[in-house]
Order: C-alpha cells, then structure tokens, then sequence
C-alpha cells in the first residue's frame, strides 16, 4: 500500500490518501520471472468437529461402546492404515475423496490437536484457534499477523475472505481483507446506471471520497478501509466471477467458495490467503450413522474439497496449494441423550495439496476410561491433547508462507516431528 | 429548517429507534428534554396499532415472500418485513429497539428449527414470530414474546425464553433428560444470556444441564393450531442436587437441593432467579447496553457499567429502570457518543428509508437480499452468540451490499427525494437545488450523518458538476439528485449512529 500523507487544513482534518500498487501489472511481471505463487487455504469447520467420527480408530474395543448409536461400522469404514501407536483408522464412509487423495500421499492428518486447559465455549474457541494466543485470544488473527508481516506494497486482494464477515484469523492491523462470498455480485451499482457517464461520475466520486482517510477518527477510517479495498478490488474480482472450469462443483456454500478460490488461482490475481468455512459441526443431536447431519457434514466436505483438488489438479497448480483445516474444539466421547455429542476437546487437524507429505501424524486416543489413561481428560470424557495447535500453524508460517514462526506466534512452537508439509 | 436541538433529537432517535421520520423530528421537537425520555420509556402509552398501517397507502410496502398472499405469521421472508415496516413507521421506537437487542441477546436461528424434520418453515415461523391473536393455536413466537417484554423484568424474559418452543428446539433443550443430560442451553445460558465468559466452570455447565433435564416440549392444539410447546417432563428430571461455582441463592448457598422428580421444576426457576440476580448479569448486560445505546468506541465507562448495573440490581431486573439510568446518563448525552456506533444492517436499511423516503418502495424482495448481503437476516442470527458487531459489518463485501441498496432506493425515490426539488408547478428548480454548494448542504443536512470533512463536500459538489454545467434543470436535477443521495448514504460517514 503506498501511503501518502496530506494535512488537509481547510477541515481541520489530517487524511492519509492512500493508492494500492497496481497488481495486474505486479502479477504479469512476476509470472513472466517464472515466480510462483504459493496459496493457503484455510478451512474452518465451524462448531466443533467430532473427528471421532472423521477419523475413527474403529478397532477400539470402547468405540463401540461408548458411541452407540452413532458409532461408524467398522465393514464401512475407509481404512487408512495403523497410526505410530499401532492404532488402526479408517475415514468416514462418506470421504471417498478424501480416501482417494491421502491414498495419492497428498492429505495429512494431525490427531489429537489442541492445547492445554481447551476451552469448551464455540466463542472463546474460535478465538483461540484464530489469533493462536489462549492467553489473549481478543487480539488480531494469526494470519492477519502474517499478512501485517509482510513488506510493503501490500496488495489489497492478498487475503480473499469468502464470507461476508471477517473472520478473527484473518484480522490484521493494517490490511484490510476482503469479504468476496460471491465474485459475481461484487459490484458498483449507480442509480444512473443505464447512463454510462453519469454512472462513472459517480463511481470515480466515491472512489475519490474513499481515498482520503480521517486517520484522526479511527472508527470512521475503518469503514473508509472498507469502502477503499472494495472499490479497489471490483474489476479483479470480477474477472474470477467470469472463471469457467469443466469441473462441477457442488452447490453448497463450501463448494461455491472453493469454486471462487480455484478461480482466483487460475487467474492469478495475486491472492496468498483464502478463508473458507462450512457451518453445522456442533452435532449436539441426531449425528446419525448411514444418515444424519454428520453424514451430510462429510458430504459437504468431501464433494467441495474433491472437486477444489481436482480442478487445480488439472490447471497444475496442485504445487501452489495447501489446504489447512481447523476447528475450534472436538467433542465428547460418549453419546449424548439426543444421539449427539455435546462439547469435547481435542480434535483432528487435515493439510492437503501437492507438496504435503501424506499419511497420519500423532497418536489416536485410547477411548478407555481410566485415571491412568494420558489420552484422555475430564474423568475421561475428552479427548487429551497431544499436539498443540500452534505448533501445526508454526510447520505451515515456516516451511509454506516462508515466515517466521517465532515472531509470528510469540514462541517456539516448532515440532521436529510435524513433516506434512 | 434545522432546530436548537435536532443534534441531540437525532442521536436520540439514531439510538432508541431507527433514525428519525420527519413526522418524528416534528413530535419530539416539540417536547422538553424529560418529555422525550418519558415519551420514548413510557411507550406503553401510545397504541400499539403499527401493524394495522400494513398495506396501506403513505406507508413503505411489502412484497409476499409465496404465493398466497402477505403471511407474517407463517412465512419467515413476510415475518421480516413485518418486522422491518414496525422499525420504520412504528411510534414506539424503543420497543422495536429493545426487541432487536434481544433477539441478538437471545440470538436463536429460524434456519436450525425449520431444518428439523418435525418442524419445517411453517411452524418454525410460527414459533419464531407468529402473533398469538392471528395464530389459529394461540402460539406466541420468540419475537413476539420479547417485543411484548420489551422493557420488561430481566427474570421474567429468561424464564419466558427457557420455556419458548423456539428456544427449546434451538439448543436442544427438547432432548435434555435425565440419563443424558443435554450441555447446549445449560452452557448458554450462563455464558451469553447472563454472566458471561469466565465467570461459571465446566461444571456449573453439568449442573446446569442436569438441573433443565426435563424442559421439554409436547404437543399442543389440534388441526391448523397443533404446535410442540413446553412442558416440565416429570420422568426425564434428574432429582439429585446441583452444586455450583456461585451463589445460586441469596443466602450464598451454592447447592440446588435434591428434589423428586414433581418438584423438580423448581431447580430451573432457581437457578433462573439465580442467575438473573447475580452481580455479574447486571455488569454483562449494562456492558452491552452501553456498547448498544452508548458507543462503541474507546474502553466501556466503568463509572455508566456501575450505575446501570446498581440500577438493575436495585429494582431486581426491571428494564424500564436500567434503561432510564442509561437513557439519563452523562455518557449517553456526551456529543462525544454521537456517531460512535457502526449501524447493524437493518438500522441503516431502515435509516435510509426515514431519510429518503419509503413510498412507492418495498421492504421485500430485494430489500431482504440486500439485508443479507450486509450480513443480517432478521431471525436468523449466525449462532447463539449473535451477530458479530461493529466493525465486523463493515467487510468490503457488506459495504458493497450497503452502497448498492442505497443505488437501488435513491433511483426508486427518484422523483420525490427531498419533497421534489424540482418545483414542477413554476417549472424550476427550488431554492435549494440552484446551486451544487447550496444543494449539498442541503441534503447533508436533511439526512441523519455525522458531519462530513470540507474534502468530501468539496467532492460531492464536483460530482454534480463532473459530467456538465450546473444549470438546475429537471433532467439533470433527477439525474444528479439520486446520484448524489446515493454518494451520501453509501459514504462512510453514514454508515454511523
């Protein structure tokens, strides 16, 4: 962003007028340089993720028991090999993709995430996950931390946020990321719009406007940020609406962000960060085990991301991409009274693209109840976590964003054993 | 012509209500200072008669979400735009104000209930805002229930809320029995509705869950009136004692007595009462109060948190005095709090109707997609935490969404924006109109927004000049006039209350 300051005496109000750095142009010139860009994507299943039924350790002898009712067949189960502490894990039935890209070597998945003392509340959780600081989890997002980190101009389509709010992941000091939930409908409407020079009058006005920012009214500058980025952002952005591919992606909310993604992929506008997010994890009731909402959870997850892999598969840009996934906690081992379960803590993290080293890292819980049994927690309802979360999130700022995991995370959370990527 | 003291009427109506009519600038600039504050607490003593003006010709209209006609109490799109035709044109603006503040205190979403397959949308409707007078069981929808207990006692809405079908379903509380105690609304109920995070442990949410065991539903009515309404399930209350972190009783003890299974609704109204005394109930919601009526920027006053929360404790949970305290506080008044607030999609949606005019225009349709698309779909909230304020609206998308709106409403007032500035009758333009300055000076003075800097005035006039000469003739003047209102309300500066 370059940052020019004008005292403007006349309103008694100091601006700062600001420009973003023309970024078809950066992104020509370095695409011509052969650079590449490397994107994440960070998915969010919002709620609290059961991973006991996303990655089952089906030959438990308390699996079955303590989830009845909701616990996955063993005769249906995607198998996926035995962990380091010899305990054998299958996927959910319904992750046939999935099954296929960890069979490709291309899907991590991290058992037992988490940190000590979990917060069980939605609220707090997510939170916590997002600015990866329990002590202080009010403050900006982890990526946004990153996004802040990095050196000026910062282009203002580098972070992609496809909901319509800003998630705390993403809450940076001073980069401002878009909300785009749908390229196609981000535009500037006039109510002269039939009238193509009254239309531009208008458009180039509010663009004047949004361009000197009241740096002296914080609450004020904010919403000029807002009004900035947007109108900066409009015709890239609009260039992904127009993206075609030959691959279907569901039409759920999911699919239609990673459509969005891979389009701004393929078209290289110079995006690093992605955000996604599929709701409806907090499985209190009826979880169900041929049909139910986990069924249909993992059917969500399993054709949008399928589809995403596939789609930059075939533009080749698997290489570019990482897919991290996070949620804010697990849930209880046992079944509730409502065929659910109610808030737990550990859970199952999952990195795929074409640089992960695939396979399963960390240990599955051992679901006997017991006071000497270190895997679990709270008189053994919970899941104990083995691997902090932040220690995943310092893999990926290290060996994927070339940051520095330290600085950005506030300690050393490097973990030798943490290879996926 | 502005009055002496249309600033502070403004920031009053901005905060209690939804900005102001020019019929509502007119009634409050005739009252005094207590008259104002007496008239918006005290609403009780206008009629409630808002939704009889449906329909009706001067008033904004709607636009029948299905076929069959305008159905509010069984169509959720219709519910919205009943609920958005009371912000605009109702005369008791606190009353709508309070039931928004605690549709988001009690954020329970219609989309969870209608997804269950023994509810579905009309009955999720139903219980989310039908009428009890329109609704052929008599069902009273959440909406309706806090509307009515508006500025009501505290304990009496969470005992109302603990017990609302809407409720029951949202958080599970229809499955919550003795052998499996169900966590979601035990949790809630401490964390979001009473005293926040951090002042109850893990196992105060066991002891909560075990103690609403029982609060469930059952079938009610017959025929087009059959609806689930609560009902204490005797068999399914888990009798043993609850102890707690905190003091459930006045006396300080901590313990909910074992009770048999007939007696065991007890538990709940105790735990209720509880809760709804508790010092840190009064202190979470005088905090939300002033991030809700007050401001929103800097640190929250501590001096305002303690006298509302003395204010709440002091009349146990009466509504109506909280809100004096906070409607007479210095805090409130300070013309430092004015414009301090980000509006929520629906105050500016509704702001920008009082504003610019609503006739001719619908509060359906599109109206709701914009809503939307600024992040807020009326009774369906984003989770039991609601929406996330403040600056969290003001994504570039949502600004988009607000920008566009306004595009959409300044072209359909096209010919009436400020009472016609074109005076058709002479054949030209009205004073204010002759010249780009005076017109903009004009129009920034009619709308509700903070003061705009010497540099977007100097901007606005530009863009009235930037495609021609100013010469005020008809055609330009219904060209410019919705560009420029639409430059106004979609700007920053209006996007603050």
């Amino acid at each position: 962003m370059k940052v020019t300051r004008r005292a403007f005496v006349k309103g008694g109000l100091a601006a700062f007028t600001v420009t973003y750095a023309a970024p078809e142009f950066l992104c020509e010139v370095a695409r011509a340089q052969g650079a590449r860009t490397r994107n994440l994507v960070i998915l969010y299943l919002s709620g609290g993720n059961d991973s006991l039924s996303m990655l089952v350790p089906f030959n438990d002898p308390f699996y079955g028991s303590r989830r009845q009712g909701i616990a996955v067949p063993t005769s249906s189960v995607l198998q996926v090999g035995i962990d380091s502490s010899r305990v054998a894990l299958g996927l959910h039935p319904r992750l046939v993709g999935l099954h296929q890209i960890f069979n490709q070597g291309r899907l991590a998945l991290v058992q037992r995430t988490g940190y000590p003392n979990q917060s069980r509340s939605h609220f707090q959780g997510t939170d916590i996950w997002a600015t990866a600081d329990p002590g202080n989890p009010a403050g900006l997002g982890w990526l946004g931390r990153y996004l802040d980190s990095l050196p000026s101009p910062v282009d203002a389509l580098v972070g992609w946020n496809t909901t319509r709010d800003l998630p705390r992941v993403l809450q940076a000091d001073h980069v401002p990321v878009p909300a785009i939930p749908s390229a196609a409908g981000y535009t500037f409407a006039s109510p002269n719009s039939t009238n193509v020079a009254e239309a531009t009058a208008e458009r180039n006005a509010a663009t004047r406007i949004a361009s000197h920012v009241p740096v002296n009214q914080p609450e004020l500058a904010f919403v000029y940020g807002s009004t900035q980025a947007a109108l900066s952002t409009i015709d890239r952005v609009a260039s992904v609406g127009a993206y075609t591919t030959p691959v279907v992606y569901p039409n759920t909310s999911l699919g239609q962000a990673m459509r969005a993604v891979a389009g701004a992929m393929v078209r290289g506008i110079g995006t690093k960060v992605f955000y996604v997010t599929t709701p409806g994890f907090d499985t209190h009731a009826q979880q169900g085990v041929n049909a139910g909402s986990y069924v249909t959870l993992m059917a969500t997850l399993n054709d949008a991301i399928t589809a995403f892999y596939t789609d930059v598969q075939n533009q080749g840009l698997l290489d570019d991409t990482l897919v991290l996934s996070f949620s804010e906690f697990g849930r209880r081992i046992d079944v509730n009274g409502s065929a659910g379960t109610d808030h737990g803590a550990a859970s199952v993290m999952f990195a795929l693209g074409g640089r992960v080293n695939g396979g399963l890292y960390g240990t599955a819980p051992n679901l006997q109840p017991g006071t000497t049994n270190p895997t679990l927690e709270n008189n053994s309802a919970d899941v104990h976590f083995e691997t902090d979360f932040r220690s995943v999130y310092a893999r990926v700022v290290d060996n994927w964003l070339g940051g520095d995991s330290r600085a950005l995370l506030n300690g050393d959370f490097r973990n030798p054993a943490l290879t996926f990527i | 012509m502005p009055y002496a003291f249309d600033e502070q009427i403004g920031h009053l109506l901005r905060r209690v209500g939804f900005g102001a009519r020019p019929d509502e600038l007119e009634t409050f600039r005739k009252l005094s200072f207590n008259g104002m504050i007496e008239r918006v607490l005290e609403y009780e003593r206008l009629p409630d008669d808002v939704d009889t003006h449906i329909g009706q010709p001067g008033y904004v209209g709607n636009t029948p979400s299905a076929a069959g006609g305008f159905q509010p109490n069984t169509n959720i799109g219709d519910a919205r735009q009943r609920w958005l035709f009371r912000m605009l044109h109702t005369n008791r603006p606190l009353q709508e104000k309070m039931t928004l503040f605690w549709h988001n205190h009690f954020a329970t979403a219609f989309s969870k209930i209608a997804a269950l397959g023994t509810v579905g949308q009309v009955l999720a409707t139903r219980y989310m805002a039908a009428k009890p007078t329109e609704d052929p069981g008599r069902v009273r929808g959440q909406l309706e229930m806090l509307r009515e207990n508006a500025l009501g006692n505290f304990k009496d809405i969470l005992y109302n809320i603990s017990t609302d079908t809407a409720m029951l379903y949202w958080l599970d509380g229809y499955l919550n029995t003795a052998a499996k105690p169900q966590e979601n609304f035990g949790r809630e109920i401490m964390e979001l509705f009473t005293m926040g995070v951090g002042n109850y442990t893990e196992p105060d949410v066991y002891a909560a869950a075990k103690v609403f065991s029982g609060w469930n539903l059952r079938a009610a009515g017959s025929g087009a009136g059959l609806h689930a309404e609560f009902g204490y399930n005797a068999g399914q209350h888990d009798t043993s004692a609850k102890t707690f972190s905190f003091a459930v009783y006045p006396d300080g003890r901590k313990t909910i007595p074992a009770r048999s299974n007939l007696d065991g609704m007890q538990d709940g109204r105790d735990l209720i009462a509880g809760l709804a005394a508790h010092p840190n109930t009064a202190r979470y919601l005088a905090t939300k109060l002033y991030r809700f009526f007050v401001s929103e920027a800097g640190a929250v006053s501590e001096s305002f948190v303690q006298r509302v929360s003395n204010a709440y404790l002091r009349s146990a949970g009466d509504m109506k005095t909280v809100m004096r305290e906070v409607l007479r506080s210095s805090e409130f008044w300070d013309d430092r709090s004015y414009f301090t607030r980000y509006s929520w999609p629906a105050e500016y949606v509704v702001k920008c109707l009082k504003d610019l005019g609503w006739r001719g225009f619908s509060v359906g349709g599109s109206t709701l997609t914009s809503l939307s698309g600024m992040g807020q779909e009326l009774y369906n909230p984003p989770d039991v935490a609601g929406w996330d304020l403040g600056k969290a609206w003001f994504s570039t998308g949502s600004m988009l969404t607000r920008m566009n709106f306004a595009s959409g409403l300044t072209a359909n007032q096209r010919n009436r924006l400020f009472d016609d500035a074109w005076d058709a009758a002479n054949h030209r333009a009205r004073p204010f109109a002759r010249t780009p300055e005076a017109l903009v000076t004009y129009v920034l003075e009619r709308v509700q927004t903070p003061p705009m800097s010497s540099t977007v005035y100097t901007e606005l006039t530009g863009y009235l000049r930037a495609t021609g000469e100013w010469t005020a003739s008809e055609t330009q003047l219904k060209t410019k006039l919705p560009g420029l209102a639409h430059l106004v309300t979609g700007s920053a500066e209006y996007q603050l209350v």
